[in-house]
């Protein structure tokens, strides 16, 4: 006996077959089966969900999450974690290898997805560490962890500091076809800062990171990837002069990609004064400037940033709840992203339906070579569906994240995750877990 | 108005109205200072605890006197000593004075922000004794105090701060407060010093101090912050002497009733020459007295001895 989901009424934006009409959705054995304007339940084999008023996607795909297991389980861990993607909206996610101990052997990677196995509720995609203990030195194994199943490599929480080390990296990978993920930043220029340069830390007398830390990395990387012809994805770019660099490669055919925070687009630097330096307005890169968002903005109409990814950064309450100095970098971004996105970008015309699924699930999904990002019969029956009028506040307690650290907190916004489903199985619908 | 059980964080959010009701009060709380048993009960039974994370001589001194004068009872917290040593945050370290009855913290930090962070931790009112790179409140009301003590009015004078504008949260705060009083305030030092976008402060920039003094009514000298250079913002303290320190020769610049002041501790030699912090035209000494008023003043409305 087969076993059939069957999603109806639904308003299907698919942007691997620039679908966008009122479609039911049928998947079989957890994959995408059928789409057609009317498709008859059979008794007693399927499961039918109305999705009337809804909009139906392809799963979306968080390329850059933190989960922070193993090593700081306090902070997170794979269950909890993929519990908010969930609830986010994410039918998978990619994790960072800044773990403890780093994710730097097949045997780190390996017990990723053991653990994801036993607790985890949507799809991870382990992301290896570039060098042996993410010091930045020497490679680490990146062969063995591709076959043993990491989808990308990064040092991410920290960038591939010396030039000829990422030269190298990027060369290695082009044998095992997977893409380095540079988290770029020049820790000279960044040094002690907390907040953006400029005026905001001008008033607040909190250090200064400039827009030209992250500017010099990437101009770097960008060269070292025209050198190598590797394939290169830049996380959590955040300036205007980062998005014309990367604009200017594109254009000369560099292969590169690149992903902004929900955050980034949405927050300035004046978040920080306003909230009376709120430490969860903390984050690296920097919260910017309302020219650098606009910027951001643009490049995301114009197809020069590829993905949205919430860099999702959970942290303990106690690791916020001390000055603004020693508090840790990050927001835990999971089960805000969605809604942000639709509130702040989708309903005011910035972009459409199409370009949310193109940005977070259709490209995440090509960066990586994962499976998914399409409706295509054959595909993963990995679906994330949306409520487009849904209006509610952002209430950190009730996360399924063990990080309340946001600064979205009291926010009132419209638009919200409905259901999120993975190899045909409901995880997540009407706001509500199903596992 | 009232400032009533309220913090005191930054001059930034201070109104003029509130800062001229600190400064007349200080000015009728001073004649205390010269008398023969100086106290007053008005703040008798009340605590007020300095919570210092980062040295300080005046500061502490000045608030703990100005507590004795008021006959309110001061206690002292040392970092050094302190259970700080043993890994308590300062959320627990502050709720525990709090659950000892203090009615007041007043907090010297090496963090910018911190008092701002206090405030939400704690339900008694916060005074800013200095935080990180970003504001010293207390600092330039008692500067603005001291100023109108030898020019009778802020509106129109023109103030020049030099030195280490980036790390100075004394230049800041005197920055928020006298352009809200009506100054026209330049600043100079190396650029390196000099903090990003300044100039959106109101104030005028400069990199050689003679453009700044030239014309001034006030030269405000800054203390070299030798503890927060981690980087390569100046070749030596000998050429920042020779470029930027205030000497004979570049307070000529500045009108010949101009008064020199600093916010102490100096560092003679560097950011100004002996003959200069020792001259008549010097207040540095009248800025420490008024310190003890401007305090008093604080204390007096904050508690809220009498309505």
């Amino acid at each position: 006996m087969a076993d059939h989901l069957l999603i109806k009424g639904g308003r299907v934006v698919d942007p691997s077959s620039k679908t966008d009409q009122v479609l039911d959705v049928l998947i079989t054995n957890g994959k995408i089966a059928r789409l057609a304007q009317s498709i008859e339940a059979e008794n007693g084999t399927t499961e039918v969900l109305d999705a009337t008023g809804k909009i139906v996607m392809p799963g979306f795909i968080d390329m850059h999450v933190h989960l922070r297991e193993p090593g700081f389980e306090y902070k997170e861990d794979i269950g909890t974690g993929t519990r908010a993607a969930a609830m986010g909206g994410f039918t998978a996610v990619a994790c960072m290898p800044n773990t403890q101990p780093a994710c730097d052997t097949d045997t780190v990677v390996g017990r990723i997805l053991e653990r994801a196995k036993q607790t985890a509720c949507v799809r991870v995609y382990p992301i290896g560490a570039v060098t042996k203990g993410r010091a930045g030195k020497e490679l680490a194994e990146m062969g063995e962890m591709r076959a043993a199943g990491a989808v990308a490599f990064s040092d991410d929480g920290s960038p591939v500091t010396s030039a000829e080390v990422l030269r190298c990296a990027l060369e290695y990978l082009k044998s095992f076809d997977a893409v380095l993920i540079d988290h770029p930043e020049d820790l000279s220029l960044s040094a002690g800062g907390q907040i953006n340069y400029g005026l905001i830390s001008t008033v607040t007398g909190l250090r200064g990171i400039p827009n030209e830390s992250e500017e010099v990395a990437v101009a770097r990387d960008l060269l070292i990837a025209k050198l190598t012809g590797g394939r290169l994805h830049l996380a959590h770019v955040s300036t205007k002069g980062s998005v014309e660099l990367i604009r200017q490669a594109k254009a000369k055919g560099i292969r590169v990609t690149c992903e902004v925070t929900p955050h980034h687009l949405i927050l300035t630097d004046e978040t920080v004064l306003e909230s009376g330096y709120d430490t969860n307005t903390k984050v690296n890169p920097p919260l910017r400037t309302q020219e650098d968002v606009a910027a951001l903005k643009q490049a995301l109409a114009d197809g020069t940033i590829d993905a949205i990814a919430t860099d999702h950064a959970p942290h303990h309450f106690d690791e916020k709840w001390v000055e603004f100095d020693y508090a840790e970098f990050g927001i835990s971004g999971l089960e805000t992203a969605v809604s942000l996105i639709i509130d702040r970008l989708v309903l005011p015309g910035i972009i459409d339906w199409m370009k949310m699924a193109e940005l977070m699930s259709l490209n995440p999904a090509r960066i990586l070579g994962v499976p998914g990002g399409t409706l295509e019969v054959g595909a993963p029956g990995d679906i994330t569906i949306i409520d487009p009028e849904l209006e509610y506040s952002i209430l950190p307690h009730n996360f399924e994240s063990k990080g309340k650290n946001t600064p979205f907190v009291g926010w009132r916004v419209t638009g919200a995750p409905y259901g999120t489903i993975v190899g045909g199985k409901v995880v997540m619908y009407d706001r509500r877990l199903a596992v | 108005m009232s400032l009533r059980g309220k913090d005191l964080l930054s001059l930034r959010e201070m109104s003029q109205e509130d800062m001229e009701l600190v400064l007349s009060t200080a000015r009728s709380l001073k004649e205390i200072l010269s008398r023969p048993i100086k106290k007053v009960p008005t703040l008798r039974g009340k605590v007020v605890c300095n919570l210092f994370y980062e040295p300080s001589t005046r500061t502490k001194m000045s608030f703990e006197l100005a507590a004795r004068y008021m006959s309110a009872d001061p206690v002292s917290f040392a970092k050094e000593t302190s259970a700080m040593k043993k890994g308590e945050t300062l959320a627990d370290t502050a709720r525990n004075l709090e659950a000892m009855g203090v009615d007041l913290v007043v907090m010297r930090h090496n963090v910018s922000g911190s008092c701002h962070f206090l405030a939400k931790v704690l339900d008694i009112p916060v005074v800013n004794a200095g935080d990180g790179m970003n504001e010293h409140p207390t600092q330039a009301l008692l500067d603005i105090f001291t100023i109108l003590d030898y020019k009778s009015r802020i509106r129109g004078l023109k103030v020049a701060i030099i030195g280490d504008v980036l790390h100075s949260r004394v230049a800041r705060s005197n920055i928020f407060g006298l352009t809200k009083m009506g100054a026209e305030i330049s600043v100079a030092g190396p650029s390196t010093l000099l903090p990003p976008e300044i100039e959106k402060l109101g104030v005028k920039a400069y990199t050689r101090p003679e453009e700044a003094i030239e014309g001034a009514d006030v030269v405000y000298v800054l203390r070299l912050q030798l503890e927060r250079q981690s980087k390569s913002l100046f070749p030596s303290q000998r050429e920042y002497s020779n470029f930027f320190g205030i000497n004979r020769h570049k307070l000529s610049y500045a009108k010949e009733d101009a008064i020199v002041m600093h916010p102490g501790p100096m560092n003679r030699g560097v950011e100004i020459t002996t003959d200069i912090a020792d001259s008549p035209r010097s207040v540095i000494l009248d800025q420490v007295t008024s310190g003890v008023a401007v305090r008093m003043a604080i204390l007096y409305h904050i508690l809220g001895g009498r309505d």
